[in-house]
Parts: C-alpha cells; structure tokens; sequence
C-alpha cells in the first residue's frame, strides 16, 4: 500500500510507477472493461463498485475545495483520505488506478486525478467542477499571499524569512528527489543505468543549464528505448 | 518591481508554459529549472531570491504545488501575467488528460506505456533532486541559510516531520540569520 508522504505530491508518486510485477493481468483486463463501460456511461465506474456517488457538478466543487485547502505540502495524501475513507466515491484500488493513469500523463498528478475523476463521474463538467475545486480557492489563498509578499518584499524580516523558507523548499524539494532513488532499484533499466541517468540529469540541468526538452528528447528517448528492449516479453 | 514585457516577450512566456505543460512527466516542479532558466537567467524578469520565494510561497500555501506558477507569473506581470503562466501549464495537461486518459489507461500494463514509465522515471528523480539544488542558489552564500537547507534534507529523508513545521521553522532561521 501506499505510504503517501507529506512531500511535494506531484513528484514523489513517481516513485510509485507501476512496475511489472505489481500490475498483474488481470488487472489489465478489468481496466479495459471499465475504459469499455465508460464508453457507454460515464458513470459506471462509480456504479460498479463504489458505495457512493458524487450527485451533482456542485458537490464534487465543494469536496474538492475542502480537500485541497487541507493539502499543505502536498494534496494527495488527503485527497486519498477525502474520496477513499471520508466520501468513499472510490474504492482503494480505483483511487490507485487512477493515479497509476494520472503519472504516465503530463501535468500535476493531483490536477490529472482531478479532472480524471471528475470526468468519470459525470462528464467533463463534473471534471471541470473537480479541477476548480482543486486550484480556485487555493490560487486565492497564493494571491493573498503574494500580495502580501509583494507589499513587504523589501521589508529585511520578511525578505529574509522568504530566503529562509525558499532554502526549506528548495531541501524539501531536493529530498523527495532523494527518497525516490531507492525506488529506482526496481527499474527495469537496472539500477546502476537508472542512477547514471539521474546523475546525467542533474548534471546538465541544475549545473549546465541545458534546455530540458533536449534533455528529455535526447536521454528521455534513450532511456525509454532501452526500456523498451529490455521489457521485451 | 513589474518588469515591463512586451506583447511579443508574453506570446514566448505564454508558449514556453504551453510546452512546459506537455514536458511536466512527473509534476509540475520538475519543470522549475526550465522556468529557471528562462525567467531568471535568459530573460532577467526575475532574481535568484524572486524565484526562490515564488516557490517558498506556492509550497506553503495549501493546495497543489502548481501554484508556484501562479506566483512566477505575478512576478514577471501581475494579475495578468498569473493567468497567464496558468493558463499555459494547465491548458494542454488537461486536455491531453481528458482525452487520452482512457486510452492510457487501457493501456497501463502494455509494453509501450511500460517502457516509457521505466525509462522516463531516473530522469525525474534527476529533475526533481535540479529543482532543489537551484532553488537553493540564494541561500548557498549565507552559512546559516546553507546550514538550514542540509538540515532539512536530513531531517526529512529520515523523519515524516511535516513539511510546513520546516518551512516555519525555515522562516524563522530567515527572519533572524537571513
């Protein structure tokens, strides 16, 4: 089970990609069914298995709002909380498929699960509803703030607090990168390759500054082709 | 403190977020060096410490950390320049979302989305462990600042401390020895 710990969301779920052995087949075969179902309902999903249902666009906003006014250093612990244990609009298992989906496409994870929800649950305006409720009222919060920062940003406590806490986050940052590395020991790559990449990574963006979509074009492509041989069947 | 943008720098802000969106594997501030290095040191619309603090704000601000990006684009325009920044990293995420998350998702456990997942997955930890390190460029020329951001690297591979206690307690290092 997943132990989501309380660091920048987005990034550490990558450490939980799925790896073969964890995605047994039958699994493949029951998301196809539920892809196929939605197809004809978007609500089915839901139906199947899950002991509620969100009713309208409105309650999906106003459970969203909630859980990501709670999200302090990371939305998808509580967002699990939320939707799983609290509102059980989703089960264990359909909650993970859905951040196993929300990893491989670009954009936040939480923003993806969001909408993905949503989306399932009565179409894309229960998506939109979903997505609003996850950044309206927290982008109010980061405006008041920004303001506020703005208005005393030469003030020598406050300019110095921000350094303090950008020096915080930029750690916090830093160890969610390094509390995924021993995830990485399950890459098929192997993990000396797998640590190369990283440390080739970190070398040409953070000390040369080299563009990240040549990055992600050039090591990016190699990489997923050596994946792609080596998970040969 | 606005810097003034031309119509034309906010068409390149605007469409360098809108890739920035399609290269976000693995969230949103695993493209912070990117932003770094085009605000910051291609275009001079921010400083070091701006950058910094953008990203301090939008991490202890709840809700999802994309936020910071909100704050960059007050930064470089107010008002205007956050819709904008926003607009450009949500727009295509979400679309591509909407449209492909069945197709991903009935194909979670094929070998194509497998081999780009594995062979994806080290270059994120790579730009997740950059985005820290630049972060904290401000910080690395005062001892207690750079004493701060090694002490939260320990203290947060080893305990669940919850990150907005350190980030407090960040500030309070900041208002006093910053």
């Amino acid at each position: 089970m997943p132990t989501p710990e309380p660091t920048p969301a987005s990034a550490d779920d990558s450490a939980k990609m799925p790896v073969p052995d964890e995605a047994p087949s039958e699994m493949a075969g029951a998301t196809a069914e539920d892809a196929d179902a939605s197809r004809s309902g978007p609500r089915s999903i839901l139906d199947d298995e899950s002991p509620r249902s969100p009713k309208s666009a409105g309650e999906i906003f106003r459970v969203f709002t909630r859980l990501a006014l709670q999200g302090f250093g990371g939305v998808l612990p509580i967002a699990q909380r939320e939707l799983v244990e609290r509102e059980r609009w989703l089960t264990r298992e359909q909650f993970l498929e859905l951040l196993a989906v929300a990893q491989v496409l670009p954009g936040p994870n939480v923003v993806n699960l969001s909408l993905m929800f949503g989306d399932r649950a009565l179409g894309w305006r229960g998506g939109l509803a979903a997505l609003g409720g996850m950044i309206l009222a927290p982008w109010c919060v980061v405006m008041v703030l920004t303001m506020t920062y703005v208005h005393y940003a030469q003030h020598p406590t406050v300019a110095g607090a921000l350094r303090g806490m950008g020096a915080v986050a930029g750690g916090l940052i830093f160890s969610t990168g390094v509390k995924l590395l021993p995830a990485l020991r399950r890459n098929v790559l192997g993990a000396p390759i797998a640590f190369a990449l990283v440390a080739a990574m970190f070398v040409c963006i953070a000390l040369l500054r080299v563009p990240l979509f040549w990055m992600l074009a050039g090591l990016g492509a190699a990489g997923c082709a050596l994946a792609w041989r080596r998970l040969k069947p | 403190m606005t810097p003034a943008l031309t119509g034309s720098d906010w068409g390149g802000v605007f469409a360098q977020f809108l890739m920035l969106s399609l290269l976000s594997i693995g969230g949103a501030i695993g493209t912070a060096p990117e932003m770094h290095r085009y605000l910051v040191e291609q275009h001079h619309w921010l400083t070091n410490e701006q950058f910094s603090a953008s990203i301090a704000i939008g991490q202890a601000a709840p809700g999802p950390n994309l936020l910071f990006i909100a704050v960059l684009g007050w930064g470089i325009g107010g008002f205007f320049g956050m819709c904008v920044t926003m607009a450009g990293i949500l727009l295509p995420s979400t679309t591509l979302t909407l449209f492909a998350a069945r197709w991903g998702e009935a194909r979670r456990t094929t070998r194509g989305v497998q081999a780009f997942v594995m062979g994806m997955a080290p270059l994120t930890v790579g730009l997740v462990m950059s985005t820290g390190f630049i972060l904290g460029k401000p910080s690395y020329g005062n001892p207690w600042l750079l004493a701060t951001i090694v002490g939260t690297v320990v203290v947060c591979v080893r305990t669940k401390v919850s990150p907005l206690w350190l980030i407090a307690a960040g500030g309070l290092v900041g208002a006093f020895l910053g």
